[in-house]
């Protein structure tokens, strides 16, 4: 596998979805491809860091607009 | 209705294990059981809403509009997902809505699968271990902001679903209306840009002696 067919199946390899011959493959290539290896190592951080990010806490007053618009909809019968 | 805006809502949606408990009180009309679910994902849902639209008053009509369809459809909610991916569902639509309205010109093609356009990435540099951790919460979320913000909307959306909101694929492309590998095509190109754009804030700061 060359470095192009690994960045193509970057996310498959991420997703844990690649077949076990293709797996096999593209871990044999980064054994020895230190920018692939960077590669795979950053772009999984990327996802860790956006995924385990927290919300921002809600503006007051947005929160007290939708509660407001909650309470006049759930008056109605 | 009572306000209880000041009651830290959970920051993670993890699946409650009251969370069916709740949906079937608010069912039954047990509306401080609906304000429970609603202090508890309100949050995401505007982040969500934000992320999808880049609008603040988009994103805040998406979020009331996606609570309130919520509990007025609570009764067609099958139970056989989480109630929160159901939200999510629901603010999905609502924040695309807002999104095509005000870019009616934006046309969203599927996109080819196997483009020729290159995908190798060029800032190739090591990163620390937990590279968030370098910045306080704020600095961070202004970085993920800024860097999501400067994505094509369809990679965008496609990343926000799938890694944000954890979402499948199958499940995702049903949302948007999209193929598999159309969603997959996206994703690979939205984490692959958001990578390259992240390199400079979480690469590995040289030590001087």
């Amino acid at each position: 596998m060359r470095c192009k067919q690994l960045i193509r199946e970057l996310s498959n390899y991420l997703d844990g979805v690649l077949e076990p011959d293709v797996l096999a493959d593209l871990e044999r290539h980064l054994e020895h491809c230190e920018d692939c290896r960077l590669v795979v190592d950053t772009t999984r951080k990327t996802i860790q860091v956006f995924c385990n990010a927290e919300p921002a806490p809600l503006d007051p007053a947005i929160r007290e607009r939708l509660h407001k618009a909650l309470e006049q909809r759930l008056k109605r019968p | 209705m009572s306000q209880t805006g000041f009651n830290p809502p959970q920051a993670v949606p993890a699946p409650q294990d009251n969370e069916a408990q709740l949906v079937d009180a608010a069912r039954a009309g047990d509306t401080g059981a609906f304000t429970e679910l609603v202090n508890r994902y309100d949050r995401r849902i505007f982040r969500l809403a934000m992320n999808i639209t880049q609008n603040r008053e988009d994103a805040e009509d998406a979020m009331q509009e996606a609570f309130l369809k919520s509990y007025q459809h609570l009764d067609e909610f099958q139970g056989d997902s989480r109630f929160y991916t159901w939200l999510v569902r629901i603010a999905v639509n609502e924040a695309l809505m807002r999104l095509r309205k005000r870019r009616p010109n934006h046309v969203s093609l599927d996109e080819p699968v196997e483009g020729d356009e290159d995908l190798m990435p060029r800032e190739i540099e090591d990163w620390d271990p937990s590279p968030e951790q370098r910045y306080a919460q704020t600095e961070l979320r202004k970085i993920l902001d800024s860097v999501i913000d400067e994505l094509h909307p369809d990679f965008r959306t496609v990343f926000v679903l799938r890694d944000v909101e954890e979402l499948s694929t199958e499940e995702t492309a049903e949302l948007l209306g999209l193929s598999v590998p159309a969603v997959k095509s996206r994703l690979l190109r939205a984490r692959l840009k958001l990578r390259g754009k992240l390199n400079r804030y979480f690469r590995k700061v040289a030590e001087t002696t």
